[in-house]
């Protein structure tokens, strides 16, 4: 639609063309049967005209909300737009008005221009003529008949004449207002001339007058014009100027009609062309948004099944060359889903049907997630790559898990694509913690950053935050949101960085930086712009600071829900299980941080504390930076180096071991290095075999989990650690196991029985059973058996429920006997029997979950030697001895 | 036919499994656990896996072939097959139990059943080759070779 607006500016700016017109109007044709609609849609009645002509109101008094509205009527013309000079008549219906629904009726009816009598025109009081064209809604033949047209009648173009001002102004033209007495009459009706516009200031005197016809190009009308001299008879030279003159007038007057009407049926034309142009784009543009969400979701389902069958042809028997293939296809395909998925999301976009999740989620544990996916990508590529998530930051939340990795693996994704050396590094802070140290950061020296490449102020990309500029960092709009979390998460790399041209479309959907760079690197262009959206969907803003050759830092903030404020409206199931770290394993220990640059130690700290391990942090193992520690005080566990400092420690390290083994002669600290690439691990491990102590490495990019899963593998050990290869703990495990007497409980008979055979090889006196209550009834206190390997997905009653019941009645028993306390006493022994839960799992069954249900420690099914013996020697042990 | 050369093709065979995915790590472990006094663990696990097996396939079929399926018992049905697959160390049997699985929480009964039919094909391929291998190891015995193990 083409709005009042657009249509007074069109007007305004085309008015030089039609320079006697002092304003055009424009009114549809609407039947009574449309009415309603027709107002609903405007937002306003259709006015009637008659009573304002009847009763002409002064100029300031004129209110077109006053105006009565028309009666019921068979149609109505009502005037949509007008140029501003005449906007007043917007919303009067033409047809109520007497000369108006004249000219309209005989305008439709005969497809010509037609003008009105002479009339006070409403608002300005003064005399004008209206012009009145119809406009059709299709093309008519010349010869169409009067009730043909008006059926093809769409509406009514009008032009407002003041007939005063016209008249001057042509005189003007002329130069001789001064001299000659103009007076134009309209003599349609010749026994009542009306005059339409008398310079003179005495009509009395006739006798010398000129008199011409005017044709204003409607043959019902009948103007003449009278001109005579003001002051005397004119000479006869004088007289054949002035009607040459006159004639000129005439002339000039009827063509300036005649090209007003033109002009105005050809603004029309164009304003109704414009209108159809408009429409179809927006059809077009919605027909495309339906059209890529059609499409996407069609390819995407059978894609599903084509990668499922793949995984499936995968696990057939193909020879080498055969494996390749498929994998190459699983590839592509996998490649092809993420890409529909973006232009899928793209879609909902456009057409506004993206919604967010509120689920509860570990932020934490997600980016350890993101973080395993880029992993091999990074060490690869020798790129550091890192997650530190500040403590403040609550550790369960409320939000869309799903998007908030979409936008962080969006990034991590890019940061790693065009980075080649360096470093690619994440952080998570609380706005307010970010905004305290604004000023503590830009101190900082710009080489003090994870990989030592120096980085681009991290600052400047949310330099255009609005909610940093105003002090509110608070959305209020989130009403929703009852104990808001405000985050911000910066992705800084040390990469290609942006192009300065580029930067200001790199939100662009389908933008990217060059056209070499999907070439070389692929992608859609699409992320970024997806990315933007999400981040606005949570409340968010996101910028960036780019500079070539140095890096890239983008930051968005994102609001959360904090995930403790309201546990019951949520239920936990969503929450990932892998966060639940066993950290009690851990807890307690010490570890020692060697790594002389602030910003990675900080990011190494972090990761270790979440396992429940205390962590200090010195540059380096010289005397001077070690003493400074309570080291006779605090038992160390465990050293974590950086790899490149390695070969510098050769020498201040066993000085150091030695200095612990002198304050605690059990102290053997184990050595950990953290290397960033897989093959610099396998290099260090060669070279460094002379030095004592061999270290394990840790791989980075650093996770709670895979640390933990590095550490255990080591500390499992830490007692025993000449027991080396399996055939030794083989040996050990008969010794241990020899002659107990063991129930293992599963319903799955075939594990049943793979799970006895490996205890009887070691000696012991196995019972089996199938069920949970089985193994109740069987495992009553005093016990009869020395301990209890379990199943823990069983029917009826699972491995945790059987547990905790044996547990209660363990309790009650020895309150009976009041030896509740008694563990050390070999009586008491018999009142807990160890039982161990077998799963084949670690998700499904934490060490934590395990613990709390009263369990003593777990082992993965198919059993192995070491893991076994590693377990069982916690609580067989000390009976040996 | 003479012991070492049924030996040997005991040991190619077995070499053939092991490469193209039927058995894995567990297996050797299982063989371990065989010893004087219990010298027919392998081949009493093994068969009891197949009675085993053969019952939750049946089970499985029934499942599946139900107007209203429940998911949640094919699932359960599947996991006890992929515990006792992974127990002998049929390493292609309790893969494909993994993505039957999967297609389970998805509630896609078109995948589920040719998952079916996979676990079914794998397994009779599986058995047959095991029948082969205990087949070699008693002609071994019977030529008057040491056991296998």
């Amino acid at each position: 639609m083409v709005l009042q607006r657009t249509f007074a500016r069109y007007a305004e700016r085309t008015a030089f063309e039609r320079p006697l017109t002092s304003g055009v109007a424009y009114a549809v044709r609407v039947l009574h049967s449309e009415r309603e609609q027709f107002e609903k849609h405007q937002g306003w009645t259709i006015k009637r005209m008659d009573i304002l002509e009847q009763k002409p109101v002064h100029k300031d008094d004129y209110e077109p909300e006053a105006l009565e509205p028309s009666p019921v009527q068979e149609e109505y013309a009502p005037v949509i737009f007008a140029q501003d000079t005449v906007s007043h008549v917007i919303s009067l219906d033409l047809l109520s008005g007497k000369e108006d629904r004249d000219n309209v009726l005989r305008a439709r009816a005969s497809g010509k221009g037609v003008l009105t009598a002479p009339f006070r025109l409403i608002k300005t009081n003064r005399l004008g003529v209206i012009l009145t064209f119809a406009v059709y809604k299709m093309d008519l033949p010349s010869n169409a008949t009067p009730n043909e047209r008006i059926q093809a009648t769409a509406g009514y173009i009008g032009g407002i004449f003041h007939i005063q001002s016209l008249v001057e102004k042509l005189l003007q033209q002329l130069a001789s207002k001064q001299t000659i007495d103009v007076t134009v009459l309209d003599t349609t009706n010749q026994s009542y001339p009306i005059s339409m516009y008398d310079s003179s200031s005495n009509t009395s005197d006739n006798d010398l007058s000129y008199v011409s016809m005017l044709n204003f190009g409607d043959p019902l009308r009948k103007h003449e014009m009278h001109c005579r001299f003001k002051e005397k008879a004119p000479w006869p030279l004088l007289e054949m100027a002035t009607s040459t003159g006159i004639l000129v007038i005439a002339l000039l007057l009827g063509h300036i009609f005649h090209a007003t009407m033109i002009r105005i049926a050809k603004v029309e034309d164009d304003c109704r062309k414009m209108m159809e142009l408009k429409k179809r784009a927006e059809a077009a543009d919605v027909a495309k948004s339906q059209f890529l969400a059609t499409v996407s979701h069609e390819i995407r389902t059978p894609m599903n099944g084509v990668l499922g069958m793949l995984q499936m042809l995968m696990d057939t028997d193909l020879d080498v060359t055969q494996q390749d293939y498929v994998r190459t296809a699983q590839e592509s395909g996998k490649a092809l889903v993420s890409l529909i998925n973006e232009v899928l999301d793209q879609a909902k976009i456009e057409s506004g049907k993206l919604e967010l999740e509120a689920v509860q989620f570990d932020l934490r544990a997600t980016l350890d997630d993101v973080l395993s996916l880029f992993s091999g990508k990074s060490q690869e590529k020798g790129v550091e790559l890192g997650v530190y998530v500040s403590d403040r930051v609550p550790k369960i939340l409320i939000g869309d898990p799903g998007r908030f990795r979409q936008i962080i693996t969006n990034l991590m994704g890019n940061s790693i694509k065009f980075t080649d050396r360096g470093h690619v590094f994440v952080t998570v802070h609380l706005i307010e913690e970010v905004m305290d140290s604004i000023d503590v950061e830009t101190e900082s020296s710009p080489q003090n950053t994870l990989s030592g490449f120096p980085v681009p102020k991290r600052r400047l990309s949310w330099s255009k935050f609005r909610s940093f500029s105003q002090e509110v960092p608070i959305c209020p709009s989130v009403s929703l949101i009852s104990d808001p979390i405000n985050l911000i998460v910066s992705v800084e790399d040390t990469g290609e960085g942006i192009p300065l041209e580029a930067q200001s479309r790199i939100f662009t959907p389908f933008v990217q930086v060059g056209p070499s760079i999907s070439r070389t690197h692929g992608g859609t262009g699409i992320g970024l712009s997806i990315s933007k959206y999400l981040v606005g969907l949570m409340n968010g803003e996101i910028g960036f600071v780019s500079i070539p050759q140095v890096g890239s830092t983008f930051t968005f903030t994102a609001v959360f829900n904090n995930g403790h404020s309201n546990l019951g409206e949520f239920g936990g199931p969503q929450i990932n299980t892998q966060s639940i770290l066993s950290t009690s394993e851990f807890h307690g220990m010490t570890a020692l941080l060697v790594d002389p640059r602030p910003v990675r130690a900080k990011l190494s700290r972090y990761h270790v504390q979440r396992l429940g391990i205390c962590v200090e942090v010195v540059p380096d193992l010289t005397y001077g930076s070690w003493s400074v520690l309570n080291c006779g005080m605090v038992k160390i566990d465990m050293i974590l180096m950086e790899e490149e400092l390695w070969d510098d420690s050769s020498s201040s390290l066993p000085i150091f071991l030695n200095h612990l083994r002198d304050n605690d002669p059990g102290a053997v600290p184990k050595l950990f290095l953290l290397t960033n690439s897989v093959s610099s691990s396998r290099t260090s491990n060669g070279t460094t075999t002379a030095i004592p102590s061999k270290p394990a490495v840790i791989t980075k990019p650093l996770r709670a989990s895979m640390i933990a899963t590095s550490l255990r593998r080591v500390m499992g050990f830490r007692n025993r650690t000449d027991l080396r290869n399996g055939e030794t703990s083989r040996l050990a495990l008969r010794n241990l196991l020899q002659g107990r007497k063991i129930l293992v409980v599963d319903d799955n008979d075939v594990n049943l029985k793979v799970a006895a055979g490996a205890l009887k090889k070691y000696g012991a006196d196995v019972v089996c059973e199938n069920s949970g209550s089985k193994a109740i009834s069987l495992l009553k206190p005093p016990h009869q058996f020395d301990a209890c390997f379990m199943d823990i997905q069983m029917p009826v009653i699972d491995g945790f429920e059987a547990t905790k019941r044996i547990r209660e009645a363990e309790r009650s028993f020895s309150g009976e006997y009041g030896r509740g306390n008694g563990s050390q006493d070999g009586k008491a022994v018999n009142c807990h029997v160890p039982i161990l839960a077998m799963t084949a799992d670690v998700i499904q069954a934490t060490h934590e979950e395990c613990i709390q249900c009263g369990m003593d420690g777990y082992v993965s099914k198919p059993f192995e030697a070491e893991q076994l013996y590693r377990e069982v020697s916690q609580f067989f042990a000390s009976q040996t001895n | 036919m003479d012991a070492v050369h049924l030996k040997r093709q005991l040991i190619t065979f077995t070499e053939q499994l092991f490469r193209e995915g039927f058995l894995d790590e567990q297996f050797n472990q299982l063989q371990q656990l065989q010893d004087e006094n219990n010298p027919n663990f392998v081949v009493e696990v093994v068969s009891l896996f197949f009675q085993d097996t053969e019952r939750l396939l049946d089970e499985l079929s029934k499942a599946l072939d139900q107007a209203n399926l429940d998911f949640k018992k094919v699932d359960g049905h599947v996991h006890q097959l992929k515990g006792s697959s992974s127990s002998i160390g049929a390493q292609r049997v309790q893969r494909t139990c993994i993505i039957f699985r999967n297609y389970c929480n998805e509630k896609n009964v078109q995948a589920c059943l040719k998952c079916l039919q996979v676990v079914k094909r794998e397994f009779a391929l599986l058995k047959s080759k095991m029948e082969t291998l205990f087949n070699l190891e008693q002609q071994i015995l019977a030529a008057g070779g040491p056991p296998s193990i």
